[in-house]
């Protein structure tokens, strides 16, 4: 089993564009989409839906008739989910985490926990792949996170699986890139694109995630990624040049390597991310 | 006093070059970067840091190896998986996974020996700063950080005392991507949010959700699309799904060569004498200002 995440500090470097063509160019690749909140690799890919899973989360309901306003639900609960009024107990489902502790330490046991819909989990079968999973957050839900465990919770173990990680360095980025065997940084040559990768180098330090770096949109007159990538040891796995007709087939939700003839030059992007899988 | 902030869902939209070109057009502004994970404001504005504090709303379970019996009641009460036994039958001994706890204390009071306490966490700083545009708050998160909302609503709140304090009338928010809890804060109480999106399929699903999160929040929002060059056709189909919502389009900014030019050197489009980058996010801004 090889599990790639791709992953950026800063939106927008190219994360999308690298995943679905890598794992076009794979032979038999599982590609999950953990940008649950914006997950769009799915649009690149003619597939066909095989399963569509409602994932929840638990939420208190209390009872009011065997609810005495004694208080002691809003007082266990840390994230100020649920507030005792004297004649009523509001519950804030955005705000609570699903630990538990309100209906555990009601003395009267009026709270039983009902299910909130937080997102799904959906699979798709497309052509030159194992397999397409993604999780789609519900607008309006908080946390990201949790969702991006449950569908890693039913990732197969074999195989090659390539993951699209949301950007940014918080836990839902975190627990996207926590478990893979090699860590993708795509970066661009701008200042935001150097500052971001060093930010998200803390995060596979802390994490101690063998990581290596791809460059996106060379040619920008920006700062000198390969020399700050050669000054830390960082092994650069490709280029992707700053070109219009790149920018308009993606705009378009075709991949590079189908539709514009660069199946050549992702391939041996591909085999250096295995060789360096290998080698952490 | 207004409060303007700037989303986009997708990430690399360029929300942040419209943010920081906002605030050189606008007259006496107070800056907040709430975009805490991975901010990039500071890098155009060059702020001098006037002051500056920890942030340390998360909590954490620690355990007292000296009080703990290993009586696992922890163990099965945790629902996050944060909490386990290591060693043998001899020696045992329950440990913390740091990145799984999310401080909710049930471990704390399930605890028959009381060896189990909670503890804030430093998870971030924050910073009250001065730029050549004004008044600037900003923060950066710790690497994995949780409760980010928490920071971009504290850095959103101190904004706002700034402005009070200074009479300034409008509040710049550079927002996050992505629509979950660091969004949800951002978009919380604002007068005005300006959606920033790319003419690209992605950007076109993206827009849809965080579209889709301001009218459940009641937002009053508007569109600008970045780069519309890219595909106009997928420009117009962004504008006329932004019109079947009644979002009101503040114009287009075209893809300028002069604007990644001007970024290496850390300024914004508005600081160069011509472009046409800079002649559209003019006009987008006064139509923005006679939306009052």
């Amino acid at each position: 089993m090889v599990r790639i995440s791709i992953a950026s500090g800063k939106g927008g470097t190219g994360k999308t564009m690298v995943a679905t063509n890598l794992a076009a160019v794979a032979a038999d690749a599982l590609l999950v989409d953990l940008d649950v909140e914006e997950p769009d690799c799915y649009l690149f890919f003619d597939g066909k839906e095989l399963s569509r899973e409602v994932v929840s989360r638990k939420v208190p309901f209390v009872n009011k008739e065997k609810c005495t306003g004694c208080g002691n639900c809003a007082k266990v609960c840390e994230y100020h989910a649920i507030v005792s009024l004297p004649k009523d107990v509001l519950v804030f489902d955005e705000l609570c985490h699903s630990c538990g502790a309100c209906s555990r330490f009601c003395p009267e046991g009026a709270i039983e926990e009902r299910d909130h819909p937080m997102g799904e989990i959906i699979r798709l079968g497309a052509n030159g792949l194992r397999g397409l999973t993604y999780g789609r957050l519900r607008v309006g839900e908080a946390s990201a996170a949790t969702l991006i465990k449950r569908v890693k919770r039913q990732l197969p173990k074999d195989g090659l699986t390539i993951i699209d990680c949301p950007p940014g360095t918080a836990c839902p980025a975190v627990e996207s890139m926590r478990g893979s065997d090699l860590c993708v940084l795509v970066t661009e040559p701008t200042p935001f694109g150097l500052h971001d990768l060093k930010l998200a180098l803390a995060v596979t330090k802390k994490l101690r995630l063998p990581h290596v770096v791809l460059v996106n949109k060379t040619g920008l007159p920006g700062p000198d990624i390969r020399k700050f990538c050669s000054e830390n040891e960082l092994p650069i796995v490709g280029e992707i040049p700053l070109r219009i007709e790149i920018a308009e087939t993606y705009s378009e939700g075709r991949l590079l390597v189908r539709d514009l003839g660069l199946k050549r030059q992702f391939e041996s992007m591909l085999e250096r991310i295995m060789e360096e899988a290998e080698k952490a | 006093m207004k409060e303007i902030v700037v989303l986009s869902g997708k990430g690399g939209t360029g929300k942040t070059v419209v943010l920081a070109s906002f605030a050189s057009l606008a007259k006496n502004p107070v800056i907040a970067d709430c975009d805490v994970d991975a901010p990039n404001l500071h890098l155009l504005l060059n702020p001098t840091v006037k002051e500056r504090g920890m942030f340390s709303s998360r909590k954490m379970a620690i355990i007292d190896g000296r009080l703990c019996n290993s009586c696992k009641e922890c163990v099965s009460a945790c629902r996050f998986d944060a909490l386990s036994i290591i060693g043998n039958e001899c020696l045992q001994k329950v440990t913390v996974d740091a990145d799984a706890c999310e401080g909710c204390g049930v471990c704390t009071r399930v605890c028959p020996s009381g060896a189990i306490k909670l503890q804030e966490q430093d998870s971030g700083e924050w910073f009250v700063s001065e730029t050549r545009f004004g008044p600037m708050v900003h923060a950066l998160l710790a690497p994995g950080g949780e409760n980010s909302g928490k920071l971009v609503a504290l850095v959103k709140q101190k904004a706002k005392v700034i402005a009070n304090q200074t009479g300034a009338n409008t509040v710049l928010v550079d927002g996050p991507p992505g629509l979950s809890c660091p969004a949800i804060s951002a978009a919380g109480g604002a007068d005005m949010v300006v959606l920033v999106a790319e003419p690209t399929v992605s950007g076109f699903s993206d827009f849809a959700r965080i579209a889709d999160l301001c009218s459940q929040m009641k937002a009053k929002t508007a569109l600008v699309v970045n780069r519309w060059n890219i595909n106009s056709r997928l420009a117009e189909s962004i504008e006329n799904e932004a019109a079947l919502r009644g979002i009101k389009s503040l114009g287009r900014i075209p893809y300028d060569e002069m604007v990644p030019s001007l970024l290496a050197t850390c300024k914004t489009p508005i600081e160069s004498r011509d472009g046409e980058a800079r002649a559209a996010i003019v006009e987008v801004w006064n139509k923005l200002c006679d939306m009052g």
